[in-house]
């Protein structure tokens, strides 16, 4: 069995859930994992630096992770995301709600053992 | 009302979670804690950031108004029965004029009949005033120069409402305390905390978080067909937290409701909004999740614990709002064959129509319109393609309303001078508010209970 054979990429939706939240100009999106076996990859995989990239068009000046081993999730916090947020944004959602949903279109590559832990496999 | 520490556990059912939310949410929060033993209390909340500053501009126009528009909607229905069982009530539907929701409030209790309640006020939010407005000015820095302010208030603790309760308040009515307080005074009050049980006000706090947002706990604002499906989502429950004496809780929903609260549910509401988990900043405490731990304690039962606290910030948060130009916004539908090329442009007349009125952001809603930033970098990576129903949007800010009505007027004129076939024309017009804040010294904040008669 190759490496590609065991493991399986699926979108991070498919691993975890979240919400995202507003302060001004700064988003935080919460990345919550399915199940407890599912933390690992998506710590190792959903780092700063992909969040970052995958937000790349809204300019962020800063991205930080928060890790909540107990909870097993992660909590994102993106400065200046929000094209000034709430009071000045032109963005239909000025809040920046539907974020949660941008960062979950990630990829994530989970071993096949995980499979059984995921939600909506999509067909392969 | 007791000032002894009780043993009885404190029930704390959240009927509101933002001003506008569903007026028939607290029928079946105040019918289950009804059933309850213990000590009951129904909290409201309904003020979020720019409500208050909102609440100001109303007060402006009729200084009758400026308190929550729904008050007497969502209190009548329930008001008899929690004086008459004594379930007390917490609310910041005060926002603008906690007098005058006490005023209102005074009188649906008399057209209901039976005893009148006690009302406690808690005022002191307010810096707006010439007292302070020079020292709050003073700390926003240059940004603040020129501005027009409209409102200026302080973030209030739990220590007025708690006070408020011990004094035998039946109804506490605020205007801008920190959200998680509403739920903080009550346990303060009940258990006879002092104001440094650090781990304790922790705790009620972040029962409180998981309260503010009302059905947002309770599988509100969460489904996703598939992935995170929520039975019987047009019934969704409101959330009833038991908060014990160590400050740890069990969250659970109003009974007969639907939705749902389980360890997902409340990770994602826990986390809402938070910045580091291990320092969430309130009046009251410094809060700290990072060891918290949740866990399944039976059929829609979710127990947190382990939320830790540290002492509580040396200063106040104060909110300042100020007038800030005008949004406007303007929308025009294409549908059917090539609906997405006449939809493109329609929006490339708009941007020629409009050169020289500052930032214009076009979206075609249907191809990309939510994920995208205000200068279209995103728009502009979408390939063109053959949608067959997209609805155009322009939306620019200006401080002169003489142009941001030209936006409406030039989406408008797409009727007769843009692509074929448009339709179904929309456009809005809006004062927009800007906000800043600063931190002012705790002792420059007095909170004061001032009871109604």
């Amino acid at each position: 069995m190759t490496a590609a054979d065991s493991t399986l990429v699926v979108p991070l939706r498919c691993a975890a859930h979240g919400r995202a939240g507003d302060k001004g100009n700064r988003s935080n999106i919460s990345v919550i994992a399915w199940h407890p076996d599912l933390y690992e990859p998506i710590v190792r995989q959903i780092t700063e630096d992909v969040v970052a990239g995958h937000f790349a068009h809204r300019r962020p000046t800063r991205v930080e992770r928060h890790l909540l081993p107990l909870l097993h999730a992660m909590n994102f916090v993106l400065d200046d995301v929000l094209d000034g947020g709430v009071n000045d944004s032109l963005n239909l959602d000025s809040h920046g709600k539907a974020l949660s949903f941008l960062l979950l279109d990630l990829p994530l590559a989970v071993p096949l053992s995980l499979a059984p832990h995921l939600k909506n496999l999509p067909r392969r | 009302v007791t000032t002894t520490t009780s043993t009885r556990s404190l029930h704390v059912g959240a009927a509101a979670g933002f001003s506008g939310d569903r007026t028939d949410a607290a029928r079946s929060v105040v019918d289950t804690l009804l059933c309850r033993d213990g000590a009951r209390v129904l909290i409201f909340e309904t003020l979020a950031e720019r409500t208050l500053a909102l609440a100001q501009l109303a007060r402006r126009h009729d200084p009758a108004a400026g308190f929550e528009p729904l008050l007497e909607e969502m209190l009548a229905p329930v008001l008899r029965d929690c004086l008459d069982h004594g379930i007390r009530i917490v609310g910041n539907f005060g926002a603008a004029n906690p007098h005058g929701a006490a005023k209102r409030i005074q009188e649906v209790a008399r057209a209901l009949g039976g005893r009148a309640p006690r009302i406690a006020v808690v005022v002191g939010d307010d810096v707006s005033g010439d007292d302070r407005r020079g020292e709050v000015i003073g700390r926003l820095g240059p940004a603040a120069d020129g501005l027009k302010l409209v409102s200026a208030n302080a973030y209030l603790g739990a220590a007025a409402i708690a006070a408020a309760l011990r004094d035998g308040a039946d109804i506490v009515v605020t205007g801008r305390v920190a959200d998680p307080s509403l739920t903080v005074g009550p346990a303060m009050a009940h258990y006879g905390w002092h104001e440094d049980e650090w781990d304790r006000l922790a705790g009620a706090t972040m029962a409180g978080h998981l309260l503010e947002c009302g059905a947002q706990v309770c599988g509100g604002y969460y489904a996703d067909p598939g992935f995170k499906d929520v039975p019987a989502l047009a019934r969704v429950g409101y959330p009833i937290a038991e908060i014990d004496a160590g400050g740890g809780c069990v969250v659970g929903k109003a009974n007969g409701t639907g939705g749902c609260v389980d360890e997902h549910t409340v990770k994602e509401q826990l986390l809402y909004e938070l910045h580091d988990p291990a320092a969430y900043l309130t009046p009251d405490v410094v809060a700290d999740i990072s060891q918290a731990t949740v866990a399944h304690a039976g059929p829609d039962r979710v127990r947190l614990h382990g939320v830790r606290g540290h002492p509580r910030p040396p200063t106040l948060k104060v909110n300042v709002f100020h007038e800030h130009g005008w949004l406007a916004e303007g929308e025009i539908s294409y549908a059917g064959h090539g609906a997405e090329a006449r939809a493109r442009l329609a929006a490339e007349v708009l941007r020629e129509r409009l050169a020289g009125c500052g930032p214009l952001r076009l979206d075609l809603v249907g191809v990309a319109s939510i994920f995208g930033d205000d200068a279209g970098r995103w728009l502009a990576r979408q390939a063109e393609g053959d949608a067959r129903d997209v609805r155009l949007r322009a939306a620019m800010n200006h401080a002169d309303l003489a142009v941001a009505q030209r936006l409406a007027r030039e989406v408008t004129a797409l009727y007769t001078c843009g692509p074929a076939g448009g339709g179904g024309v929309r456009t809005n017009l809006r004062a927009r508010l800007g906000t800043l804040s600063c931190l002012l010294p705790r002792e420059m904040v007095q909170a004061r209970v001032e009871f109604f008669e």
